[in-house]
């Protein structure tokens, strides 16, 4: 058994641990390490906790822990790079549902130390969490009720955002805002009804309010995000991601653990801070993406003269071939096609050739921030030829040849030109700048946001249709 | 339909509007093509070379007029050529219908369609057939060459053995394409190359071409654009400020050459007799508008003459007919491409849609009524767009105002948010109990270093953030190891679960980020 001061110590080396884990991110070299500095804070957090005063359970604690760890590994190898989404979606569901269960637990067992203490028996026996209840005041034991319903609630909203995210990152849920007659009134509604719930706790109504608080909140979390577009994904899944750090705080400020808080408070504006990041790369209010989709305030956007000029892969080739310097804009599609490994392989015979090949990466290429770039990794491209948009933006206009793989609206000159444009002001890549734009794309249809791109039809563009994979796989042999 | 060219009739002209290669692209389309006997002689095409491109000869023109239900030519008919037009027969050559009024009367009465070059609008679409700019492309090259001709020295600056050579010192007035092309001539014999044109936003062509753009500093907007490209009169002001850059620039350029002109009118006169006299024994005037009137007061139309200070001033307005077989390749390519846009099915039929903004810009007469002028193009030119605004170059006073501006205006935010925090926390803590206070500040603390922490994660590296904050945030572990020693059964069970599913988050969350991370190489 650890002394409660070592416990203490502990969770300092830790909480120091996970800070250095994330400040570490800020390059791929030194990230490699901070990976190691997260494990060893977890590993410390967990062990000093298990080992600390008055735990026990071990029965059910180390095969649930194994079990888990068995899982997580299995998920860990065999998932695609392409999946990722739905991974961390997967697992942001997690951690709200344990935050679900941990508060309704802390609330049961605070009624039963109620009854114990009522009771008066002593309190050997008890778990490190009871005997802590004992020992707590009545007006902290008030302040453990709203900090109850807040990790509750929180942490409801989480899972079953989380796990609609994950249905339609997975594709398992239609990608388009869908939502109940009454809309964001119903979502009002619930949250009021909460909130009486959450009074009707406070003043004693047992623990049946609670249990209806996470209804109502499981109830949020699904249609919040069941209305919320395929396209504004990447929003969604570091705002679910901000909310598992909530939850995790709240959590922490139930159990009185500081090393939950930190940590808790870590996550969450971590994923505040991403959140706040892929807003500003669509140029769109959090608060408008939160409350629904595209086409809300959508007014008539300029009309489109002109036509899209198809070329085939021979044609892309002999341009590629004349070019000096190329630049690859990749998007979700070159995800959804799988062309990341016949994108790497063209760019390594290009760069063989002496061409000054780059990638241009929005942020909210992708369902995920940052996503096209772990794809490119994969495939093996180098990390320091992949640009961020500000970087690589302005030498568009240097640029021979410019191809675009399934990205769409992360290319819309509209959002620059045409005030009247759904996205207008949103930062894109100015692919239109290049003396060539190559666009590699299914059909002649809209991008997700169902908006008109007059990149299409511009006088340097041609359209390469089809498959992503199969047009780069059938280019990359007549590359000289 | 039977497409035929006839010998060009106007004195010295060389050039002519069907090539042996324009032929065989032409009957690609379904046409026919004939040609008077001889026509193409001047320009290096023989009756021969014409017969094995399938073209049919006809000798005389009377002959070709007769049999050809399009004829297409170089220059402007002249009377004659007029009066054997009949009704439905197209014709499609240079025709300048504004300066040709009784001529285009006379062809409506024939009941003719007349189709004329110079009238092709300048858009992109239809830059394959504007005559005007490979004529123009043509000219300047050929000005350059000319001016060589006269000009005494080399272009090229020159270190021999008997002495240095300094470079020709070149000026070129109006860069329009003919402008243009006499820029890349001259830098690409090695001549120092300056030019000047009323149109700002070309600066940056003239700088491609490899020369210096000369600019005029003047207060007022002056935007020399009028639309299609062309420039439009300058207000006086304006002309006497450009006068003086000339004035200054005379006694230096041993070789000007002018391509001043403005739609419709004659050609301003810019290189005045002062300037000719300022400029030193034994330099050049090659004047390309000397048609219009001419740039310089000395020119005289199609004549070379020697001012008295001994400046060599070139007005000839044959240019283009001086290298009559590339013109003529470029011309009959150019009229090849408008026959392609009136054969829409490749079947030989003409079909006139006077719809098409292009070919209703150029159709000057059209089922007995004129159609000049032709209402404006619905596709904006190109070159119309306003050149962007330089930002002004704040001044360091100003510089250091916005700073401390912006300063102040930071550590206002700041302490803002300082203080209001501080408010938060004071009333938290007049309700809260002193425990609670001391989590909510580490909370607070916590934030801030997260805060602070995250926003220099790279971009690039926003998943494996996702993933490692999915992994850390498996924290929650710690509270179901807390409670899962209680001795209720539920609330084991519920810690149990709660271990099981942060577990799978902690140990996925990290294995994936190792898995990605490891894959991030460097070149």
């Amino acid at each position: 058994m650890l002394q409660q001061e070592f416990v203490s110590a502990a969770a300092i080396a830790a909480s120091v641990l996970f800070i250095l884990s994330l400040g570490g991110l800020s390059n791929q070299e030194k990230a490699k390490r901070a990976v190691w500095y997260g494990i060893a804070g977890m590993a410390i957090a967990v062990l000093s906790t298990a080992l600390g005063p008055r735990i026990g359970g071990f029965g059910w604690l180390i095969p649930m822990a194994l079990i888990g760890a068995a899982i997580g590994v299995w998920l860990a190898r065999k998932v695609e790079m392409t999946e990722m989404p739905q991974l961390v979606a997967a697992l942001h569901s997690f951690v709200g549902l344990a935050a679900v269960f941990i508060g309704w637990n802390a609330d049961m067992e605070r009624t039963r130390v109620a009854a114990i203490q009522a009771a008066g028996v002593s309190f050997d026996g008890l778990s490190a969490f009871a005997t802590m209840l004992a020992h707590k005041t009545p007006a902290e034991l008030t302040f453990l009720q709203v900090e109850v319903v807040l990790g509750v609630f929180i942490g409801a909203v989480t899972f079953t955002g989380s796990v609609v995210a994950f249905g339609k990152l997975a594709g398992k849920v239609g990608g388009k805002p869908h939502k109940l007659p009454g809309g964001h009134w119903l979502n009002g509604g619930a949250v009021l009804l909460s909130l009486i719930l959450a009074i009707a706790y406070f003043n004693g109504a047992g623990f049946w309010t609670l249990f209806l608080i996470a209804g109502l909140a499981f109830f949020i979390g699904w249609h919040l995000i069941m209305g919320i577009g395929g396209a504004d994904m990447p929003v969604v899944v570091s705002m679910l991601n901000s909310y598992s750090g909530w939850a995790a705080a709240a959590i922490g400020f139930t159990l009185s653990n500081d090393l939950l808080i930190v940590t808790g408070a870590l996550v969450g504006s971590s994923g505040a801070i991403l959140s706040y990041i892929m807003c500003k790369a669509m140029n769109r209010n959090f608060v408008s993406v939160i409350l629904g989709g595209f086409g809300a305030t959508q007014s008539e956007a300029a009309e489109i003269e002109g036509e899209q000029i198809s070329i085939d892969t021979g044609g892309v080739a002999s341009a590629l071939n004349d070019a000096e310097n190329v630049i690859i804009v990749p998007g979700y599609g070159m995800a959804v096609a799988q062309a990341q490994n016949a994108v790497s392989e063209l760019v390594r015979k290009l760069r063989a050739s002496g061409k000054n090949v780059r990638f241009g990466i929005h942020p909210v290429a992708g369902r995920l921030p940052g996503h096209m770039n772990v794809l490119l990794a994969e495939a093996r491209v180098p990390y320091d030829i992949v640009m961020e948009m500000d970087e690589i933006n302005d030498d568009f206009a240097d640029t021979d040849v410019v191809i675009v793989i399934g990205s769409n609206d992360i290319v819309n000159p509209a959002a620059q030109e045409d005030p009247g444009s759904p996205i207008a002001g949103m930062p894109v890549l100015k692919v239109w700048e290049a003396k060539q734009v190559f666009v590699c794309k299914r059909g002649q249809g809209t991008g997700y946001s169902g908006i008109e791109n007059p990149l299409f039809f511009k006088e340097n563009t041609r359209m390469l249709y089809g498959d992503a994979r199969s047009s780069i796989d059938a280019l990359v042999p007549m590359i000289d | 339909m039977k497409i035929g060219a006839p010998k060009e009739l106007a004195k010295g002209e060389a050039r002519v509007a069907l090539t042996p290669e324009s032929a065989q692209q032409i009957q690609k389309l379904g046409h026919d093509c004939l040609i008077e006997s001889g026509a193409g002689a001047a320009a290096g095409f023989s009756d021969e070379a014409y017969r094995e491109a399938g073209v049919v000869v006809v000798d005389g023109a009377d002959a070709l007029w007769r049999d050809a239900e399009v004829v297409i030519k170089v220059r402007e008919p002249e009377e004659r050529e007029v009066e054997r037009l009949r009704e439905g027969q197209t014709l499609i050559a240079f025709f300048w219908p504004a300066q040709n009024e009784d001529r285009l009367e006379r062809c409506r009465e024939k009941g003719a369609t007349v189709v004329a070059m110079d009238m092709v609008p300048r858009i992109s679409r239809a830059q394959k057939m504007d005559a005007l700019s490979s004529t123009a492309n043509i000219a300047g090259y050929r000005a350059v060459i000319e001016a060589g001709n006269q000009f005494g020295r080399f272009f090229t600056g020159q270190v021999t053995a008997a002495g240095k050579v300094p470079p020709a010192k070149v000026l070129v007035v109006g860069a329009g394409v003919a402008g243009l092309a006499a820029i890349g001539t001259a830098t690409s014999l090695g001549a120092v190359v300056r030019a000047f044109d009323v149109r700002p936003e070309v600066a940056e062509q003239i700088e491609s071409m490899g020369a210096e753009f000369l600019f005029l500093d003047f207060e007022e907007n002056q935007d020399g654009a009028g639309s299609g490209g062309y420039a439009a009169p300058s207000s006086p002001e304006f002309r006497e400020k450009q006068l003086a850059l000339f004035r200054e620039q005379a006694p230096e350029v041993d070789i000007v050459i002018t391509t001043a002109l403005i739609p419709g009118r004659p050609a301003p006169k810019l290189w005045l007799d002062e300037m000719v006299a300022l400029m030193k024994p034994g330099s050049v005037v090659v004047d390309l508008a000397a048609e219009k009137g001419g740039n310089c007061d000395a020119t005289v139309p199609d004549e070379r003459i020697v001012t008295d200070n001994g400046v060599i001033v070139v007005g000839y307005t044959d240019f283009p007919s001086r290298m009559a077989t590339q013109s003529s390749l470029l011309y009959a390519t150019n009229i090849r491409h408008m026959l392609t846009d009136l054969t829409p099915e490749k079947d030989g039929v003409i079909v006139h849609d006077m719809e098409d903004d292009v070919i209703r810009g150029a159709t000057v007469t059209h089922g007995g009524e004129i159609t000049f002028p032709p209402p404006p193009p619905k596709v904006k030119a190109i070159g119309a767009s306003q050149p962007k605004a330089k930002p002004k170059e704040p001044t360091p006073e100003e510089k250091r105002a916005a700073e401390h501006a912006a300063f102040v205006k930071q550590t206002r935010t700041q302490v803002g948010m300082l203080v209001a925090g501080g408010v938060v926390m004071w009333l938290l803590g007049l309700v809260a109990p002193a425990s609670f206070m001391q989590h909510f500040i580490v909370f607070a603390l916590a934030c801030f270093v997260g805060f602070q922490v995250i926003w220099s994660v790279s971009h690039s590296l926003h998943t494996p953030l996702m993933a490692v904050t999915n992994a850390i945030s498996g924290i929650v572990i710690l509270g179901a190891i807390l409670q899962i020693g209680s001795g209720s059964w539920l609330i084991a069970l519920l810690a149990g679960i709660s271990v099981l599913i942060a577990s799978i988050n902690v140990v996925g969350g990290f294995l994936v980020t190792r898995r990605m991370l490891a894959m991030f190489q460097k070149s």
